[in-house]
């Protein structure tokens, strides 16, 4: 099948707007990781530079939507450019919103400085982030590749982000219960990994829509979901 | 999402009005229709697609046998129209025509009155006993095509003094005065303005109503807007003939989502 269009400059339009994307995808990626990063050696001034970068990632979601609204217009899309187009418009709402929950982080960085470390919670928060990280980026990969089962592969690792939010879940909850005076930090670790899962969902999203955008229908199956942390009643710590 | 529909249910019998079967047609030596296979659902807008001849115009001109009154034109095949064979020696294309309409791509009003255009039909019918049944059948006809609020206090100026979009508009009313069950338009708004473009298909989308509309077009964007139905036919042969959104959105064959999405001509 012929893949350029017979108007070259449609081409050009589609592929810019991709790339405006996976350019957005890495400032996503790299605010998850530095803030992370940021919380892991307290340093703030890294958690600083993600809150003003998020503007950046803001910026580059509304002039996405300028730009398909544009092609919607003027090229009238059909076919796979149409869910090309769709599926950016939407890949660039949920990466924005990750975008905020890194920035959101950010926030809770300097409240925390105060108190001391966790144990060991940070570092899962690290390797939570890792995961959605890798989801993203794989996620949009996928559409660059065509290759729908990197797509797939990605929205099921949400599972394991989910099951590590509620291993981490657990453990805050304890420590919680063990010295009242772990409260706040918990509280703060606790929105933080709750974010990171929330950053998951989203990456999910993304995977779908890559999909939908190569095989023309979201995938219909349900895909296992592990936050039960809605259901679960506190324990109390063995005295 | 919506259900699907239950097997039996009302919701997934469609009508079929007209049935092709491993249709062929030739121009002399040249095969310009290749085994097309097509079922054609009543009270629906059917739109055919495709490149310049690829066919698409050859076979609506199949649908009432048009391609008669050409001389080294050959039908194979058989095409039914509520169950009857219209190529059946005993079948009287004259009639056959008022049955089933057909609409040019350049309106061709007759020289002569606007109420003559309408009336003529509706006469070498016999459709009429008189006057007043004929005045009501023109009306009825101009009201149909949305042309009648501009043109009912000039019946008797000629046709021919209309605008372009008023012309098609009154062309589209001389087929609809014979009460035909099937409307043929072959490219019915390229020779119109996007104002009465848009005024045709406001009209087409009324008349799906009443019967079964087959549109020839050259836009993929009016197909898109105004059909159920959509079939795409390249170099003879009909490649994929499915509910419109889903050529629009997510077509099977590589080469309607190549035509559909310009990358070929």
């Amino acid at each position: 099948m012929a893949s350029q269009h017979i108007v070259s400059s449609f081409d050009q339009d589609l592929e810019g707007v991709q790339m405006r994307l996976m350019r957005m995808g890495s400032l996503v990626e790299d605010a998850i990781t530095t803030v992370l990063h940021a919380l892991d050696s307290r340093d703030l001034e890294q958690s600083a530079q993600v809150i003003r970068n998020d503007r950046a990632i803001d910026q580059m979601d509304m002039d996405i939507k300028e730009e398909t609204a544009r092609i919607l217009a003027v090229r009238a899309p059909a076919a796979r450019d149409l869910r090309l187009v769709l599926s950016v418009m939407a890949m660039s709402t949920h990466l924005e919103r990750c975008g905020d929950y890194a920035k959101n982080i950010a926030k809770r960085h300097s409240a925390m400085l105060e108190t001391g470390p966790i144990e060991n919670s940070v570092r899962a928060l690290r390797r939570m982030g890792g995961m959605v990280v890798s989801m993203l980026s794989d996620g949009l990969e996928a559409t660059i590749k065509k290759d729908a089962s990197l797509a797939e592969q990605a929205r099921l690792r949400d599972l394991e982000v989910d099951e590590a939010y509620n291993a981490l879940f657990r453990s805050l909850l304890t420590y919680m219960m063990e010295n009242p005076r772990n409260i706040t930090t918990c509280m703060h670790l606790h929105f933080i990994a709750k974010n990171i899962e929330r950053m998951g969902d989203h990456a999910t999203s993304v995977a779908e829509q890559a999909i939908y955008q190569i095989n023309g229908a979201l995938p219909d199956e349900d895909r296992p979901k592990g936050d039960t942390t809605s259901f679960m009643p506190p324990e109390m710590p063995d005295a | 999402m919506y259900d699907a529909p239950t097997p039996g249910s009302k919701l997934d019998q469609t009508d079929i009005k007209i049935t092709a079967k491993n249709v062929q047609v030739y121009y002399g030596d040249t095969q310009a229709i290749k085994d097309v296979d097509v079922d054609i659902e009543d009270k629906t807008v059917t739109a055919f697609i495709g490149p310049s001849g690829c066919g698409k115009s050859t076979f609506l001109r199949c649908l009432n046998r048009m391609n008669d009154t050409i001389d080294v034109c050959r039908v194979e095949g058989d095409i039914f129209i509520d169950g009857e064979d219209i190529y059946d020696r005993n079948i009287d294309p004259v009639q056959l025509r008022a049955k089933v309409g057909m609409v040019f791509q350049k309106p061709n009003p007759f020289p002569k009155s606007i109420y003559d255009n309408v009336a003529y039909g509706p006469r070498i019918h016999g459709m009429v006993r008189n006057k007043a049944e004929l005045d009501e059948v023109v009306e009825t006809a101009l009201r149909g095509a949305a042309l009648w609020d501009e043109v009912k206090d000039r019946l008797d100026t000629p046709g021919t003094g209309l605008s372009g979009g008023q012309q098609q508009r009154l062309c589209i009313a001389r087929a609809v005065a014979t009460k035909p069950e099937v409307l043929l338009m072959d490219e019915p708004c390229s020779a119109l303005d996007p104002i009465a473009t848009a005024q045709v298909e406001d009209l087409i989308e009324s008349l799906k109503e009443q019967f079964s509309v087959v549109i020839v077009t050259h836009s993929m964007q009016q197909a898109a807007r105004i059909s159920q139905k959509t079939a795409f036919f390249h170099l003879g042969n009909l490649v994929e003939y499915d509910d419109t959104n889903t050529i629009f959105t997510n077509p099977t064959d590589s080469r309607t989502e190549s035509y559909i999405t310009g990358r070929i001509g």
